[in-house]
């Protein structure tokens, strides 16, 4: 998979308050989440038009705070095609997994500015920043997570999981 | 036999084999739970990809509508009318409605509907609050519970663990609340991501179960994935009360910790976190200093809604009014929190003091409603977050503290403690 946008840019600490204010969780509808996505991060960001395939690139520990899925969800359906963080925090981390949004690890997100244009792929586990000539390379999850991801999410896999079950 | 941390010995007493740390394990789980913001995920995506069959066992599941109730608008209601629709057509008994609903972290160990040596998942962060029961507990996310329903699994990487040693005793109207600030404080707000905080010595059992479920509900703002306790004399008599009888846990000597902290409990002083982030911390000489003028005192939530925080409340407001200028606002944690406090005398001393006395809710602990703050206002606030906006307008601002600083502020009508009164 090869995927190519432009930057958006975050600090440390960005948490699924900001992401998606409790404020607007009173539905459960993605698209309607999609409007709010980094509401109170950066105010209007999910109702601009450029933000469709474009990157979050972001410091330490994104998306710390509450297990609200609604937060991801926001983010994936807002059209955002990857998120970048040095580290993310655990329960967004699985939920990103869980729902097949893709996200990367990498230490060197300082290098990166709002609007650079990356293109990653994702077989070769490299980050090109385009706009800077720099490249980066990814580590690739444990083979567990692997799975849950080529199966597009959590329970697409626990499905499998059962029908083999099943067949035994 | 190689020495254990008390999450290895959870998990593999729950799976009768091995294992090691950083191992993936699917687990089936003693209990899920989920609220009335996270269920209605769960049931959307659950629905998406099951055709009608039942869900693997309606006994695991729990589902617990405290956020956004009593119902504060159309949507919310709406969402609450899904997740009551769902537990009836699964056979959930395990659904509370308003007038029996508590606050989730709360209600569930009150009820006994989780217990020493299980594991536990919910779709809410301040799931981690169980391991105060010496349990593995973590918060998951909405496809994880609809993972639950499903296969009645979920799946787990064995964390790493960080030991944090106690000793000593806390000092008067100092409790669990202040540990877990002023141990957020020490390592950061993701200090801990990713691994199980395992708190352990001597200084254990001079906590009771309430500080300790205090404690362990705020492992999560430390990135904890757990937060566990071991199962000493004072958790196996609170299971009995709730007819459990429940073998002992704690770690090994020399367990394989990736680091130990020691700490005094005689020498923490109570803390105020400062908003943006709860690992922002002054000890409470130094906050009374800056003399900070507050609009609302929230005390409450699945940190610090149980009896003893409200006893402890209700020991320094008694016989004082709440200044003028400032909102106090009480939320017991569970209906029968409510009826203690009831019989004790303590809503009498609140009601005296001229507080308001909600019933069992989130409310405003995430912005919710019932006490949502203005813009420029301030808040002490015995909850868990004090993130931008978290209760309310994004200019607005919460300082976290124990129920007796809370207490003390509203009385003092700025930032104080008891002592200052």
């Amino acid at each position: 998979m090869e995927l190519k946008g432009k930057v958006f840019k975050f600090g440390d600490n960005i948490n699924t308050d900001e992401i998606i204010p409790a404020r607007y969780l009173s539905t459960s509808d993605p698209y309607e989440l999609a409007k709010y996505c980094m509401e109170d991060a950066r105010a209007g960001f999910g109702q601009r038009e450029d933000i469709k395939g474009s990157i979050i690139v972001a410091g330490e520990n994104f998306g710390c705070g509450s297990s609200r899925e609604h937060a991801p969800i926001s983010i994936k359906y807002a059209g955002i095609s990857c998120v970048i963080a040095k580290d993310f925090a655990r329960i967004f981390l699985r939920n990103c997994i869980n729902i097949g949004l893709p996200i990367i690890e990498m230490p060197d997100t300082d290098e990166i500015d709002e609007g650079d244009e990356l293109k990653i792929n994702f077989d070769q586990g490299i980050i090109m920043n385009l706009t800077k000539k720099k490249e980066y390379k990814i580590n690739p999850y444990p083979d567990f997570l692997q799975n849950i991801i080529k199966s597009g999410g959590w329970l697409n896999y626990a499905k499998t999981l059962l029908k083999n079950k099943e067949q035994e | 036999m190689s020495k254990k941390t008390m999450t290895l010995k959870l998990f593999e007493k729950k799976l009768q084999k091995e294992l090691k740390i950083g191992e993936f394990v699917l687990v089936e789980v003693d209990k899920a739970l989920g609220n009335d913001i996270t269920a209605p995920v769960a049931i959307n995506e659950f629905e998406k990809i099951n055709n009608e069959c039942p869900v693997y066992d309606p006994d695991q599941i729990i589902l617990v509508p405290d956020h956004f109730t009593p119902n504060k608008d159309i949507k919310s209601a709406m969402q609450v009318k899904k997740v009551r629709e769902f537990a009836k057509k699964y056979n959930i008994k395990n659904f509370f409605e308003v007038g029996r609903v508590g606050i989730e972290h709360v209600l569930l160990p009150e009820q006994g509907l989780v217990k020493s040596w299980d594991i536990v998942v919910g779709a809410d962060s301040h799931t981690c609050t169980y391991g105060a029961l010496g349990a593995f507990s973590t918060g998951v996310g909405s496809t994880d519970l609809a993972g639950v329903f499903l296969t009645g699994k979920a799946w787990f990487k064995i964390p790493e663990s960080l030991g944090v040693r106690l000793k000593g005793k806390f000092n008067k109207y100092v409790s669990g609340k202040d540990l877990i600030l002023k141990l957020i404080k020490i390592l950061g707000v993701n200090g801990a991501n990713y691994k199980a905080i395992e708190f352990f010595g001597e200084g254990v059992t001079n906590i009771s179960m309430d500080s300790r479920f205090t404690i362990s509900n705020m492992a999560i703002e430390a990135g904890g994935k757990a937060g566990i306790f071991p199962i000493d004399h004072i958790t196996k008599e609170y299971e009995k009360q709730r007819g459990f009888d429940v073998e002992t846990l704690e770690p090994d000597e020399d367990a394989p910790f990736i680091k130990i902290l020691e700490i005094d409990l005689s020498e923490i002083k109570s803390q105020v976190a400062y908003p943006f982030l709860p690992s922002n911390c002054k000890d409470i000489d130094e906050a009374y200093e800056d003399k900070i003028k507050i609009d609302q005192v929230v005390i409450g939530s699945c940190t610090n809604g149980r009896i003893s925080d409200l006893r402890e409340a209700a020991e320094i407001i008694k016989g004082h009014k709440v200044a003028e200028h400032v909102r106090c606002i009480i939320f017991p944690g569970t209906q029968e929190i409510y009826k203690q406090a009831i019989s004790e005398g303590l809503i009498q001393v609140f009601l005296d003091a001229q507080c308001a006395i909600a019933p069992p809710t989130c409310g405003p602990c995430l912005g919710g409603h019932m006490g949502i703050l203005a813009e420029g206002e301030k808040a002490v606030s015995t909850t868990n977050r004090n993130f931008v906006g978290r209760m309310g307008h994004i200019k607005s601002e919460v300082y976290l503290a124990s129920p007796a600083v809370a207490a003390a502020s509203a009385v003092a009508g700025i930032i104080a403690g008891p002592e200052n009164l």
